[in-house]
């Protein structure tokens, strides 16, 4: 009897997935495969694949993408890891997420502050004599505020997937001889890679679309997919072209997750 | 099972909820009752551009007529185009640019004016007036209008450095200069630095036009949109390449800019007064078209906005600082020499972006 009701709860749900979720997809799949005419074709695909400046915006995308994700890794990683270790946790934790609680926008225009010709970074650099440097509409400044921003995101399932490893696992790799350096690769890292893979996912994701950034601090210098979408829906009025690359970093996400997903077997050999 | 109903119930009152304020913002947008009817002849709705008309004279013409205003704003023609097709809409008034007076009037969403109900059209520039994208005024009256020219920075350039598009491409101004981001504007440029006209469809001659923009690229320092007025304010750039109305913006807010209208072909826009389809309170309409024809309201909306106005009278009324300054009234040679966009089509505008996107992926 219990278990047939449990079914039930799934229900509303499920009504929620099929109205907001699967609904909006079919629509953007539908409008993919109409041309600006509204008729039935392949074209927007074939143009998409056809043509160098997607392909090469494509990739542009997949790079800073990665790159950005390396970064945010590289600083989350070590970062978490001494959190876990700190007696406020949940304090420093706090310290970290709340930049997500400011606009992305007001956080972009505090850049601009910060990076300006005769903005503080500047100032500062010519204080100890380096004089004032091009920082905004380079792709360095755009990697820093992407990283700046998508850095809580990376460090909030590291250090849960730290602070879940017991400590007893540590202690037992110690007695067995292993150096912290062994325990380390043996033990801490391969019990934290799911929340590195979800970290991984939940950065490099949304960065493969970041497109407010590229005009506001790559001053349409840097190129990204997202770029391209905004134009079609707002300039060109192409909504099928627009919705054929939103379908394409669809199917990419789908492609992350797939890549990044856990592979069941390879725990086992490690168990070894 | 009673929690699974509740939960049932929650979804169903988004939903339901989503629906009722939908069609609450309808009704109110259509006011279908009798009672309803009268205080609404009393409103004259106007959809235009933010902070494109002084608000004093909003005031004025509800004291004036007694017709309360209610001014709704939006932020690109093709936003504004967008909401006006998909209906529910209830606009007396709305002020498109040109190419979307065309478009409009093509797509059927534009009342024509009745001639006889306007008063002040003899203040009117000839000029203004009779263009391609709505020949004889059936539809439209300007509002203000403007050109695409050059802000410069009299720290880092010096006047009359430049005097034509060419100028722009001097090894000089590396990483200086930022471009307004919208395909049409630059890619005209390009074509014009060229001696070609902005409405240019032929194949080869916009394939050499963004050869020649690559070349560009090294002086480039950014592509933006409205950011550039920040920018060029802050002395972040020595050049913009921009429209008279942002530039008049960047000149009031930092003494060292100056805008100039570069010699041979560029871009005349004009944004026009037009009855939309959904108009209401036709009375209200007529009366606020014919209350910002008046000299004294239209020199007074120029000085508040800083845009050029089409109306001689009121033009007549502006300091003579202004009114003699050829970057914001250039002289009848240059008009000559200026541009309207026409409305390229679907397929042309989509090749103008092709072609922008493809210069903006241009490596350094």
């Amino acid at each position: 009897m219990k278990t047939r009701y449990s079914a039930y709860y799934a229900l509303p749900y499920l009504f929620w997935i099929v109205l907001f979720v699967i609904a909006p997809l079919g629509l953007l799949l539908v409008q993919s495969f109409n041309n600006i005419g509204g008729h039935w074709t392949l074209a927007n695909y074939q143009t998409y694949f056809k043509s160098g400046t997607y392909l090469r915006m494509t990739f542009n995308s997949l790079w800073f993408s990665f790159l950005v994700t390396m970064v945010t890794l590289i600083i989350a990683y070590p970062a978490a890891y001494i959190m876990t270790k700190l007696k406020h946790a949940q304090f420093w934790l706090m310290l970290i997420i709340l930049p997500t609680w400011i606009n992305l926008l007001l956080k972009a225009y505090a850049f601009i502050g910060l990076f300006a010709q005769d903005g503080s970074v500047n100032q500062f650099l010519t204080l100890i004599g380096i004089g004032p440097q091009q920082i905004m509409f380079t792709n360095v400044a755009f990697m820093i505020v992407a990283a700046y921003i998508e850095l809580p995101f990376m460090m909030m399932p590291i250090f849960n997937a730290l602070r879940e490893l017991d400590p007893s696992l540590i202690n037992a790799a110690r007695d067995l001889g292993a150096n912290s350096r062994q325990t380390f690769m043996k033990v801490i890292f391969p019990y934290s890679l799911s929340g590195v893979r979800a970290g991984v996912q939940a950065v490099f994701i949304p960065t493969l679309s970041l497109f407010m950034l590229t005009r506001l601090i790559g001053g349409n210098r840097v190129i990204t997919l997202g770029t391209a979408i905004e134009e079609h829906f707002l300039v060109t009025q192409n909504w099928g072209m627009g919705s054929t690359i939103g379908i394409i970093l669809i199917i990419a996400m789908f492609l992350t997750m797939y890549l990044t997903r856990e592979r069941k077997g390879r725990g086992k050999q490690h168990a070894k | 099972m009673k929690k699974l109903i509740g939960l049932i119930v929650v979804v169903m009152l988004t939903v339901g909820g989503l629906f009722a304020i939908n069609s609450w913002l309808t009704q109110a947008q259509h006011p279908q009752t009798g009672t309803k009817q009268v205080t609404k002849a009393r409103t004259l709705t106007i959809y235009n551009w933010g902070d494109y008309i002084d608000p004093a004279l909003l005031k004025e013409f509800t004291k004036e007529t007694g017709y309360q205003v209610d001014y709704e704003t939006f932020d690109s023609n093709e936003a504004m185009f967008t909401k006006i097709k998909q209906g529910g809409t209830r606009y007396d008034l709305a002020v498109p640019s040109e190419y979307m007076v065309a478009k409009m009037r093509r797509a059927g969403m534009l009342e024509p004016l009745d001639k006889d109900k306007l008063t002040g059209l003899q203040n009117y520039d000839a000029h203004f007036m009779d263009r391609d994208f709505d020949p004889q005024n059936r539809y439209s009256l300007p509002y203000f209008w403007g050109t695409l020219g050059v802000v410069y920075n009299d720290k880092m350039v010096a006047p009359g450095e430049i005097k034509t598009w060419n100028d722009l491409f001097k090894p000089a101004y590396r990483q200086n200069i930022m471009l307004i981001d919208s395909a049409r504007d630059i890619m005209g440029m390009a074509l014009a630095s060229s001696g070609h006209s902005m409405n240019t469809t032929d194949q080869p001659t916009l394939a050499a036009a963004e050869g020649k923009l690559a070349t560009l690229m090294p002086n480039v320092k950014a592509i933006v949109a409205d950011e550039i007025k920040t920018y060029m304010i802050q002395d972040e750039a020595a050049l913009a390449v921009d429209y008279s109305g942002d530039a008049a913006e960047m000149v009031a807010n930092n003494k060292h800019l100056h805008y100039v209208l570069p010699t041979g072909i560029s871009n005349l826009w004009l944004d026009n007064l037009v009855m939309p389809k959904t108009v209401r309170n036709k009375t209200a309409a007529y009366a606020f078209i014919n209350f910002m024809s008046e000299p004294e309201h239209a020199a007074q909306n120029a000085e508040y906005v800083g845009y050029a106005t089409p109306n001689m009278a009121a033009k007549a009324r502006l300091p003579k600082a202004t009114r003699t300054n050829s970057a914001w009234y250039p002289k009848q040679a240059a008009l000559d020499d200026l541009e309207v966009y026409q409305d390229l089509g679907s397929a042309m505008t989509q090749r103008y972006n092709d072609y922008f996107l493809e210069f903006k992926m241009t490596n350094q």
